[in-house]
């Protein structure tokens, strides 16, 4: 099984260490501070580097499926239908259906979680391009700008607050499925959790690594915002 | 590259045969599966919707109904099962309870929008023709929201699939018993019942799609 490539060293101990490991208490800060730089802190890098990875790739495929979509509307369903139907797997089984394709790998990983951004990534942009009023079209043209360029500089720029929350989305739902990735690759938070229900579900933790992952959604999900705020200064005063 | 060793397409066929040779082991755990996501589902559906539908109608709790979506969206499914055990143990309830959690954001978030955005001038004309608060929503506000209060039901019912089949690891049954011991199974038995939760996952967005066909007004020349 999977799981059991999956544990390695036996972290949790509940025959050593302090009163509240053996008894396996709810949350045991002495195992945190013993246990945060081998076990916590790496699968933590491990989540954001999947996520990121995931994220970076699924944006950069979403805007050029996006491309496609805004400039020949009969693209359009098609691409949405298959982000649809990608989007319905799911996590779970579509890692272990990528399994005999690619491997017990990141790439396995990465395919899947990259799926799992297209759809809310690209019907965003989709939305938000479509969604530019005719008026600032009209006021482009009149201005003598070509189509690149008010594709550039008015619809592109119209259609970032809903792009960005796409990306929030997206982004968050990517940090959740990721913790997934630990029945396929031993990485990220939610390899410790494994560890952790493996040895008869040592609490400290179960709480400790998905409280990060929770964190870590929340964290990112702020960063957007504040990126959503410098980049469209404009609908601050709204 | 590592790929070229790892790349064995035949598995999918000898995941048919799997199905061929273990289809009454593969409904027996389709059977628990949708039992597991149905009764999470439904109960969501009733602690989410009347909420939903009533916070829309008042036009209030606005923040609540964006923050329930956000906080919902950042709670993993793995994280949720994993808390379910530690705190309600193994078995079918903690499975339950995690996914009632996970399902409950999506339908609550969209029957809220999907009711507080019908037309402020629509339901103030059915108010003006003597429809009582209760014949508001559910004759006028309702089939106008009805899109979007079901693609949340949708989102919903996909999670509750997806994450059903994840909390085999706490003792929920379901194909995703099958999935996560590739020790019992082989590799052909996980893809087997992976594409088998597929299919569920897709018939449930299938049902739906076309329960939303059936319930919306056509849209003919009279209307």
């Amino acid at each position: 099984m999977n799981l059991a490539a999956a544990s390695g060293p036996v972290i949790p101990n509940f025959g050593q260490g302090s009163a509240c490991e053996r008894t396996n208490g709810w949350f045991c800060t002495d195992w945190l501070h013993a246990h945060w730089g081998d076990t916590l802190q790496p699968a933590l890098v491990q989540h954001v580097e999947l996520s990121a990875v995931a994220i970076g790739v699924g944006f950069v495929l979403a805007s050029a499926l996006a491309l496609a979509g805004f400039r020949f509307r009969l693209l359009d369903p098609p691409i949405g239908f298959f982000a649809d139907f990608l989007y319905t797997i799911p996590s779970l089984a579509l890692f272990q259906l990528l399994v005999p394709l690619t491997g017990l790998t990141v790439t396995t990983v990465e395919i899947a979680l990259v799926s799992y951004t297209l759809l809310i990534l690209y019907r965003n942009m989709i939305a938000g391009l479509r969604a530019v009023p005719p008026e600032a079209l009209e006021a482009a043209r009149g201005s003598g700008l070509t189509r690149l360029q008010t594709f550039a500089r008015v619809e592109v720029p119209l259609a970032l607050p809903a792009i960005m929350a796409g990306l929030r989305i997206a982004t968050v739902s990517t940090v959740s499925i990721a913790t997934v990735a630990a029945f396929v690759i031993p990485q990220g938070l939610g390899r410790p959790i494994f560890i952790a229900l493996d040895q008869g579900v040592f609490k400290t933790e179960i709480l400790a690594a998905g409280l990060l992952v929770i964190a870590l959604a929340l964290f990112a999900d702020g960063l957007l915002v504040l990126a959503q705020r410098t980049l469209t200064p404009w609908t601050r005063s709204a | 590259m590592i790929v070229a060793a790892e790349f064995k397409p035949g598995t999918f066929v000898d995941a048919i045969r799997f199905m061929g040779d273990h289809a009454g082991l593969l409904l027996a755990r389709t059977g628990e599966h949708v039992e597991l996501s149905a009764v999470s589902l439904a109960i969501a559906l009733v602690l989410a919707l009347p909420l939903g539908l009533w916070l829309g109608h008042r036009h209030r709790g606005f923040l609540f109904a964006a923050s329930v979506s956000n906080v919902g969206r950042a709670l993993p499914s793995l994280v949720l099962i994993a808390f379910g055990l530690t705190v309600l143990g193994l078995g079918f309830w903690n499975n339950t309870a995690a996914l009632v959690v996970l399902a409950v954001p999506p339908v609550l978030t969209n029957a809220y929008f999907a009711i507080d955005g019908v037309d402020r001038d629509v339901v103030e004309a059915a108010r003006g023709m003597g429809l009582s608060e209760f014949g508001i929503l559910t004759r006028i506000e309702l089939p106008l929201g009805l899109p979007l209060v079901i693609a949340g039901i949708r989102i919903a019912a996909i999670f509750v699939i997806a994450t059903a089949t994840i909390a085999a690891i706490a003792g929920g049954g379901g194909l995703g018993e099958i999935i996560v011991d590739q020790a019992s199974y082989g590799l052909p038995g996980v893809v087997a019942a992976s594409l088998c939760v597929s299919a569920l996952a897709f018939l449930a967005a299938l049902l739906l799609a076309l329960l939303l066909r059936a319930a919306s007004p056509s849209p003919g020349p009279g209307a």
